[in-house]
């Protein structure tokens, strides 16, 4: 064959092959038999190994001789790259690594074989403890030694360069090194170099002199080290990373004296990078990092999971580990692979080839310490993981409880809004008119801000009410969830609102249609109505949102608004003094025949019990305004009367919201009830007042009637008109919304009530026992 | 205390299987494998709407008298569905939502390893582990 060119470390190693071979220590020829076994070891496919006998001439020959020995195995490292079996490969493949001879004693060398580079680092772990014959193996060793202590005296220049790995070790132990030496060397050349690529020149390091124990790895060997070469030899897994060098062999004759120290340095080393604390020696480390760098040129880069699959694949390890030193790896389960996770996992692939189990947890040492957002403090992977989905899994509940408390809000919502209701019914008609407007905008805005603030639903409605609607009365239910703080701003806050927009109209409606006189221009917030409620809050309440106060206008038909529009507009202003005088009378009336009709739409609603009131009760609320409108108009005065009814109402009120607050605390069912009750004795008073009343409506649809002489305001109200219906539609489907939402709330608590009465009786008897 | 979770894969084939009492194992996997129309029915009547980020969750599918079976689909058609003993009635829906994003978390965390190919069955023991956690959690 052609002429075979072998590296230093390869020459080593093959010689050491030989030796270990050459049985009968002729020098010349190897035994068929080791040869073969050795083949076998390769884990190559038998047809491979035929062809590699037959390109390497010894089965023309019919033995083995060194040369063609050495191209044997240089075929075999060849096959085992995966390279196509070429004569020419032989010496065309560079780098190649060693080829590796899986036995049971060969173990602990392959794994170390898991490439690495030749450079100096010499991390030649070699597990290599093969204990051939080792009288023999020894002696042919320190035959084989002076053979090749030459080549390898170029090979123990590299011990030098190679970072010395084992201080620890004492050169001297020549005895123990060279024992290991003949064990390794013996063992085939524990030089196995892990997968591909460099292979450790173990030899290379020879234990010539003191370099000797240097040239052995990481050094913290366990101290009985010798025992441990023994016991390496025969339980590969422990795999001592040892690297024999063959130049050790030389030492021994020197180094017999210093028996176990080597071994001993060996086995630490070897040891060390695996057994102690998973420790990664410096060139081990640096050798990984070169093998990322040929991955990923940048060393703070990651390596996507693929290309570290092709990587680690080549190092032949089952796929089954290879996901688990994955998941060990793995740090921050990004698919990809840090430096830190690189060499951890490398570590690893290197460890269980040498025999060694992988461990359930990342240990300490190989955690990826740069980078904190990973748990990398924590032990193992494990942890980390757990920690990560936690959080992940406690981000989601996190953000439900937002969820239920928009959702709690709505139904709170709701109930507030019933409450409203029931207090502008009580506070006094006009009020109840204007808080029915306002229990729409509210909706309308209280929505809005559920979105945003899930939480404190009932502070939040009120508040948002309140600013929203600052027409609605109801609103400075926001400035406290007290029933009382309704009743109060019940009838202030519905005068005041009556703004221009449609919202204001239907405030002027509900409540302040005597008040509603302002509509259009600065709502006559001061209305003397006011005084009771927070004037502060109605003027924060006007000056919020006049467009809120029109989208609370929702649920009026369009029918009501543009009354209120000529109303509201400069209408109202030249309306009052015109209607001033023939209001007065009907704003008298109007305010009872307000409250009077929502109350009984209200109370009808109530009845039924649903959320969905808020819509009837606006639309009934918007109808009566619309006949109350041009009693609006004479908003001062109205709101005057007004206030005389609402101070009856809001007693009524009162105490109707005082249940229906507390009902909204608890159970939909109480507040409807109470409201209805209460709802139903303003009914009574009012029902008196209203044939009054609809004498009066008559008189007001007279004056209604006058209204259409004022088109001018008529224009601009369209558009304001068209918009607020726009709003309004907004307003209703929201609170259609919150409606299905409180009824279902409402079944929920229904069962729930039914499965506590029934307890209730259960426990009962007990009781009176 | 759910006694069989089981992670379908887009193909509606099961990916991973893990039941708490042996027995009746097979009555469990027929009773998850015709859920899953049901699963498939509640995306479509959902729409487009509802995704929130950590996934579809259909919650309840359907309730027999034994057991509950909930539903839950990720963004790339991977679906758990968990059997539920009905003797739990405490369970709401977002404890059983909350329950499957973790398992999703762990789910996606076993897919970041490129070593198992998709489609071998799922061998990471943390992922075991945490499914047994959930399952004896959940009880």
């Amino acid at each position: 064959m052609e002429g075979l060119t072998l590296s230093d470390a390869e020459q080593k190693y093959y010689s050491d092959l030989f030796s270990y071979c050459d049985i009968e220590s002729t020098k010349k020829v190897v035994v068929n038999g080791r040869v073969l076994e050795l083949f076998r070891a390769a884990q190559l496919p038998n047809d491979v190994v035929l062809q590699i006998m037959e390109l390497c001439g010894a089965t023309r020959l019919g033995y083995f001789g060194r040369s063609q020995f050495y191209i044997a195995l240089k075929l075999v490292a060849v096959a085992q790259s995966g390279f196509p079996l070429r004569v020419e490969s032989i010496n065309t493949v560079k780098d190649l690594p060693l080829p590796r001879f899986v036995a049971s004693k060969n173990e602990q060398e392959s794994r170390h074989a898991a490439s690495y580079s030749s450079d100096s680092e010499n991390q030649g772990s070699y597990s290599g403890v093969i204990p051939p014959p080792p009288g023999r193996g020894q002696v042919k060793k320190g035959s084989v030694s002076h053979d090749t202590v030459q080549p390898r005296a170029s090979a123990d220049q590299q011990e030098p360069a190679s970072p010395i790995v084992s201080p620890q070790q004492s050169p001297p132990a020549s005895p123990h090194t060279w024992r290991k030496h003949n064990r390794h060397s013996s063992g085939g050349n524990s030089e196995r170099p892990l997968g591909p690529g460099p292979f450790w020149s173990p030899f290379g390091e020879a234990q010539s002199g003191s370099s000797a124990g240097d040239a052995v790895w990481s050094g913290h060997s366990p101290p009985p080290p010798q025992e441990n070469w023994v016991s390496f030899a025969d339980t590969p897994p422990t795999s001592t990373l040892l690297t024999m060098h063959p130049a050790s062999v030389q030492d021994q004759t020197t180094v017999r004296t210093v028996a176990s120290a080597t071994t001993a340095n060996e086995i630490r080393r070897q040891s060390s990078s695996y057994d102690d604390p998973w420790k990664i020696t410096d060139e081990q480390r640096q050798y990984y990092i070169n093998q990322f760098k040929t991955i990923q040129p940048d060393l703070n880069g990651f390596i996507p999971g693929s290309a570290a699959k092709e990587f680690f694949t080549k190092s032949k390890l089952p796929i089954l580990e290879l996901s688990h030193i994955w998941e060990l790896s793995d740090f921050d389960k990004d698919g990809a692979l840090t430096l830190d996770e690189f060499c951890a996992a490398f570590h690893l692939v290197v460890a269980r080839k040498n025999g060694y189990d992988l461990p359930e947890k990342l240990p300490e040492s190989l955690m990826p310490k740069l980078i904190d957002l990973e748990d990398a403090a924590d032990v193992g992977d494990q942890p980390g993981e757990v920690g990560y989905s936690g959080s992940p899994a406690e981000a989601p509940p996190s953000k439900s409880p937002s969820m239920p408390s928009l959702n709690q809000t709505w139904p709170e919502l709701t109930q507030s809004s019933e409450q409203w209701e029931t207090f502008s019914e009580r506070s006094s008609s006009s009020q109840t008119l204007t808080q029915f407007d306002s229990n729409i905008a509210p909706a309308d805005p209280t929505d809005e801000k559920y979105h945003t603030n899930p939480t404190s639903p009932l502070l939040v409605k009120p508040s948002d009410l309140s600013e929203e609607n600052k027409i609605n009365s109801a609103v400075k239910f926001a400035s406290g969830n007290t029933v009382d703080g309704y009743s109060s701003s019940d009838s202030f806050t519905s005068d005041p609102e009556q703004i221009g927009s449609n919202v204001t109209r239907q405030r002027s409606h509900s409540g302040a249609s005597p008040d509603n006189t302002a509509p259009p221009p600065p709502p006559p917030r001061p209305q003397p109505s006011h005084s009771r409620s927070s004037s502060l809050d109605m003027n924060r309440t006007f000056t919020v949102t006049p467009g809120q106060q029109q989208a609370g206008v929702v649920a009026h038909p369009p029918a009501v608004p543009p009354r209120p529009q000529p109303s509201q507009a400069p209408g109202p202003v030249v309306h009052r003094p015109v209607d001033a005088d023939g209001l007065i009378t009907h704003t008298s009336t109007s305010p009872q025949q307000i409250p009077e009709q929502p109350n009984f739409a209200d109370f009808s609603q109530f009845e039924v019990f649903a959320a969905s009131n808020v819509n009837e009760e606006q639309d009934d609320e918007a109808e009566k305004h619309a006949e109350v409108l041009p009693v609006e108009k004479a908003s001062d005065p109205a709101s005057s009367l007004r206030v005389a009814k609402t101070d009856s109402k809001t007693e009524e009120k009162t105490a109707a919201s005082a249940p229906a607050n507390v009902s909204k605390g608890t159970t939909p069912l109480a507040p409807p009830p109470k409201p209805v009750r209460r709802r139903l004795k303003s009914e009574d008073e009012l029902r008196p007042d209203v044939d009054e009343h609809t004498q009066k409506t008559g008189v007001l649809a007279a004056v209604l009637a006058s209204q259409p002489s004022i088109p001018r305001s008529v224009g601009k109200d369209k558009k304001a008109i068209q918009a607020s219906i726009r709003r309004n539609k907004e307003t209703n489907t929201v609170l259609a919304r919150l409606n299905s939402e409180l009824q279902q709330q409402l079944k929920d608590v229904l069962e729930e009530r039914i499965s506590l009465e029934v307890q209730l009786e259960q426990l009962r008897p007990f009781s009176h026992l | 205390m759910a006694v069989c979770i089981m992670v379908i894969v887009k193909e509606n084939y099961p990916f991973y299987v893990r039941s708490i009492p042996v027995e009746n194992e097979l009555k469990f996997h027929s009773v998850v494998h015709t859920s899953l129309d049901l699963v498939d029915e509640k995306i479509s009547a959902m729409g487009k709407a509802l995704v929130d980020q950590r996934g579809l969750c259909p919650g309840l599918l359907y309730p027999t008298e034994d057991y509950k079976v909930y539903g839950y689909v990720t963004n790339s058609k991977v679906k758990f569905v968990t059997l539920v003993d009905s003797s739990n009635t405490a369970h709401r829906d977002n404890e059983i939502c909350s329950m499957f994003w973790k398992l999703h978390n762990s789910y996606t965390d076993v897919t970041c390893n490129p070593f198992p190919n998709p489609g071998d069955r799922i061998r990471p023991r943390v992922f075991d582990n945490m499914v047994t956690s959930l399952m004896t959690q959940v009880c």
